[in-house]
């Protein structure tokens, strides 16, 4: 086990190196200036060619990507371009937003999702079963903006339950804290409820159709216990894996989120490193979130251990 | 039954309600705080050390000028008590009003000027433009100071009160000192707020908090001119990207002032009875369409030309604004309705003249080589217009291969002088704020001197020499003798195209008044009501 976690640990290393390289490229290589877009609308070419000197784009790719890898490997991932600000410090500021609508959406699609699907498939062919494979369709078709649109225009601007738009620090009230991202998580929940409930009916079924489960109700026990006990238990690899990959989907999903919520958190500040060029703070945030995803991967696969005692590693 | 179920959903709802306002209660400031939508986020806090609109809005917010420009283009005395020139035209001597501080409690003085005035003045064109008339520069007191010149000119005063970027903004001599090529990292102004540097998070909020000490001028506000009187104890521009986040926000009271609405969304928000729609700039904005004159086919004026007489304006603003009460044809390169607004030389053109713009094509070297039309697809103001241009271009004749882009892509190849076929480019369409294309001198897409003009770098000796000969004309009549033989030229040898203006009103909260009508957004004057 503990050999399995280190290999794994060490087996991140060449992933990372690897996002290193290709993101350092596709940016540079990607059109656009970023220092014409810092020197503004009116300055001359002569005053941009300086501003790329001062920046260190005029160096070729190679010695640009050595000074980048030679900090890196001294923990500095450099200055924003903009804000002259250490990136470090930039990411520090988004993680607590991000994290927060993370969890509180993916608690709230696994609250309501597994009990979902293990219903749909419990109630298999009744109507429940269509209205939550019905509601798993729609959740996956309408885009998480026309669903944070209409959860604002009925609960903030219609009913006022809820403000339209901002985030508070946890520091400054946890119920304002909580408040505030009920609707975003909300938005951003449905994708995966629809998504797990989706994965957990099919495990389910799949399970309930096992000699064990016949067994479980040949010795009497209450349908509630075959259920939970032996069903959802014997269904749970394929679902947490899910849960895992949806982690992963939520990188994405949060940048739009947070773009419509007003959600200072890392979504929006990928979204404006990468239109403004932000070569150093893009590049960080990528290596943030590949490891991120690589943990997470490794996080999943040590839970199989727990939910399934013949994984062995 | 249903009483109990409306009942339910009436106790649902109060529950609701309290618990919203307990929340929210919570975080109600006891301060009158501006809640204010800028078009972009702040990123750079250095006015002088980029030409971005936001820095200079910045700049507004923490830094005060000698001179500034009324509503109706008059250039008045800002920092300035009284100034005085010499018989010959030789000697300016200027004196700083009383009271003036910086935000760290130190008196501006004399050499705070100068310090400013010099990296300005190597920095910015219409700076360098008047440094070339000064041959020193000197303290003569405290508060007191002189330029002497090498020769007479009426740019002085109009180059201390440019209203857009750079603006020559006074900082402390320390500060000052900073090599314009280097940002500033201390902020530190004399303008009627303080920027709170610790509450500045970047694509989130910066935050300025009204300057007490600030002493404004006895005069009433009147566009950048006049008193800077503050009636906020803090004003935040605060970071919304989505458009339809901005009105729900206005309209619930979230937010006080959004300084761009998309045009599409003025209809609602005219409707909704908690918004106003405020035009604050008289002059607008005025878009363009740039050649690059450097390769074929722009490189030969009869295309250029061709285009002047191909293109009309109204077709372009319907396009993009659609809304009448929201633009203006306008014939005059530098902006109806200022001193020097004249239609000459484009009398028979920008009228979407075909025939006439055909016969040019035919006569101009053109060979059929489709020319690359760049296409910004993400910028609401921008995106109609290139394929209005496109079929224009195509009715007279010209082959048009419109590549769609996002504007940072389109910024960085604008400044890239390979063929077009090599990663280069022919034209674009971008718009300015007009009180940038107020002048020959600040007008950026005039500046004709080949490798030091801007992308697009036309080459012109007589529109260059007409540009230095407005700069040494004091006197306002002939000036605009100069401005029309310039615009002939002009319509002679393109450097642009000039497309029409268009206004951006504000939206604000029904609760807000005392926004000053000004070319550039400022924010002394707001009050905010209950």
């Amino acid at each position: 086990m503990w050999s399995y976690l280190f290999r794994r640990i060490l087996a991140v290393i060449p992933v990372l190196l690897v996002v290193l390289i290709i993101v350092f490229l596709m940016l540079r290589l990607t059109p656009g200036d970023p220092a014409a877009n810092i020197a503004g609308d009116a300055a001359t070419t002569e005053d941009i060619a300086q501003l790329r000197a001062d920046l260190g784009l005029e160096e070729p790719l190679l010695v640009q990507f050595g000074i980048y890898a030679k900090n890196l490997l001294r923990g500095d991932f450099g200055e924003s371009f903009y804000y002259k600000r250490p990136v470090i410090s930039m990411i520090a500021d988004g993680v607590q937003p991000t994290l927060s609508l993370a969890l509180f959406t993916i608690v709230i699609a696994s609250v309501i999702a597994v009990p979902l699907g293990t219903l749909a498939a419990y109630r298999q062919g009744t109507w429940i079963d269509r209205m939550v494979m019905g509601f798993s369709v729609v959740g996956f078709s309408v885009p998480v903006f026309v669903i944070g649109y209409l959860l604002i225009y009925f609960l903030s601007v219609k009913l006022e339950w809820f403000p339209v738009q901002g985030y508070q620090h946890i520091q400054d009230g946890i119920a304002g804290w909580a408040y505030r991202l009920i609707l975003p998580a909300s938005a951003l929940s449905v994708i995966f409820i629809a998504l797990i409930a989706r994965m957990t009916r099919t495990s389910v079924l799949e399970v309930l159709n096992e000699d064990y489960i016949r067994t479980a109700r040949a010795k009497g026990l209450p349908e509630s216990k075959v259920v939970m006990k032996h069903a959802l238990r014997n269904a749970a690899v394929p679902i947490v894996t899910i849960i895992g990959i949806a982690i992963g989907i939520l990188i994405s999903g949060v940048v739009v989120t947070e773009s419509v919520f007003v959600i200072p958190g890392l979504g929006l500040l990928t979204l404006d490193a990468i239109q403004g060029r932000d070569y150093p703070t893009v590049q960080a945030l990528i290596i943030l979130f590949s490891v991120v995803y690589v943990l997470i991967n490794l996080v999943i696969d040590l839970l199989y251990t727990l939910l399934d005692p013949r994984i062995r590693y | 039954m249903t009483r109990t179920l409306l009942r339910s959903i009436k106790t649902a709802t109060a529950a609701s309600v309290l618990a919203s306002a307990l929340f929210t209660g919570g975080m109600a400031q006891a301060e009158n705080v501006l809640n204010v939508n800028m078009h972009s986020d702040l990123k750079i806090v250095d006015p002088i050390w980029t030409t971005a609109y936001m820095s200079r809005n910045y700049g507004y917010m923490v830094y005060d000028t000698l001179f500034a420009m009324n509503t109706k283009g008059e250039v008045m005395p800002q920092m300035v008590d009284s100034h005085t020139i010499s018989d010959d035209g030789l000697t300016y001597d200027f004196t700083l009003r009383e009271g003036l501080m910086f935000h760290d409690d130190q008196p501006v003085t004399s050499a705070d000027v100068i310090a400013s005035i010099k990296r300005w003045g190597a920095k910015d064109a219409m700076g360098q433009k008047m440094m070339s008339f000064v041959a020193e520069m000197s303290e003569t007191g405290g508060n007191s100071f002189q330029f002497k010149l090498n020769e007479p000119t009426g740019l002085i005063i109009q180059a201390l009160g440019k209203p857009s970027s750079n603006v020559p903004f006074i900082m402390p001599a320390r500060i000052a000192a900073t090599p314009p090529g280097d940002q500033i990292t201390e902020y530190i102004g004399s303008g009627p707020y303080v920027f709170l540097k610790d509450e500045w998070k970047p694509g989130d909020k910066a935050e300025f908090a009204k300057f007490e000490k600030y002493v404004p001028r006895d005069e009433p506000g009147d566009g950048l001119a006049g008193g800077k009187v503050v009636h906020v104890d803090k004003v935040v521009w605060k970071v919304i990207r989505d458009q339809q986040t901005k009105m729900n926000a206005l309209s619930k009271g979230e937010i006080d002032v959004i300084e761009s609405p998309a045009h599409d969304l003025l209809p609602l928000m005219e409707e909704d009875p908690n918004i106003q729609l405020v035009d604050l700039n008289p002059f607008g904005n005025q878009y363009t369409f740039r050649y690059n004159s450097i390769h074929p086919p722009f490189d030969d004026p009869k295309v250029r030309q061709a285009l002047l007489y191909a293109f009309d304006q109204e077709e372009f603003l319907y396009a993009a604004i659609g809304d009448e009460k929201y633009f203006k044809v306008c014939k005059a390169m530098f902006i109806c309705g200022t001193p020097i607004s004249s239609e000459k030389g484009f009398e028979d053109k920008l009228e979407g003249n075909l025939a006439k713009a055909k016969e040019l094509i035919a006569a101009s070297s053109y060979d059929g080589t489709p020319l690359i039309l760049m296409h910004p697809t993400d910028l609401a103001v921008l995106e109609p217009l290139p394929p209005v241009a496109k079929d224009i271009m195509e009715k007279i004749g010209l082959k048009v291969d419109m590549q769609a882009m996002d504007w940072q892509t389109l910024v960085g190849r604008r400044n890239k002088k390979d063929l077009p076929a090599d990663g280069g480019w022919n034209a674009f369409i971008t718009s300015w704020n007009s009180v940038d294309n107020a002048s020959p001198l600040t007008t950026p897409f005039l500046n004709a001197a080949c490798d030091q003009a801007l992308f697009g770098w036309p080459c012109d000796d007589t529109i260059q020499a007409l540009r230095d000969d407005f700069s040494r004309e004091p006197d306002a009549a002939k000036q605009l003798e100069i401005v029309e033989k310039l615009q002939e030229r002009v319509a002679e040898s393109p450097t642009h195209v000039h497309l029409g203006q268009w206004y951006q009103p504000h939206a604000m909260g029904k609760n807000i008044s005392g926004a000053p009508v000004s070319p550039v957004p400022a924010f002394w004057g707001y009050k905010k009501g209950e």
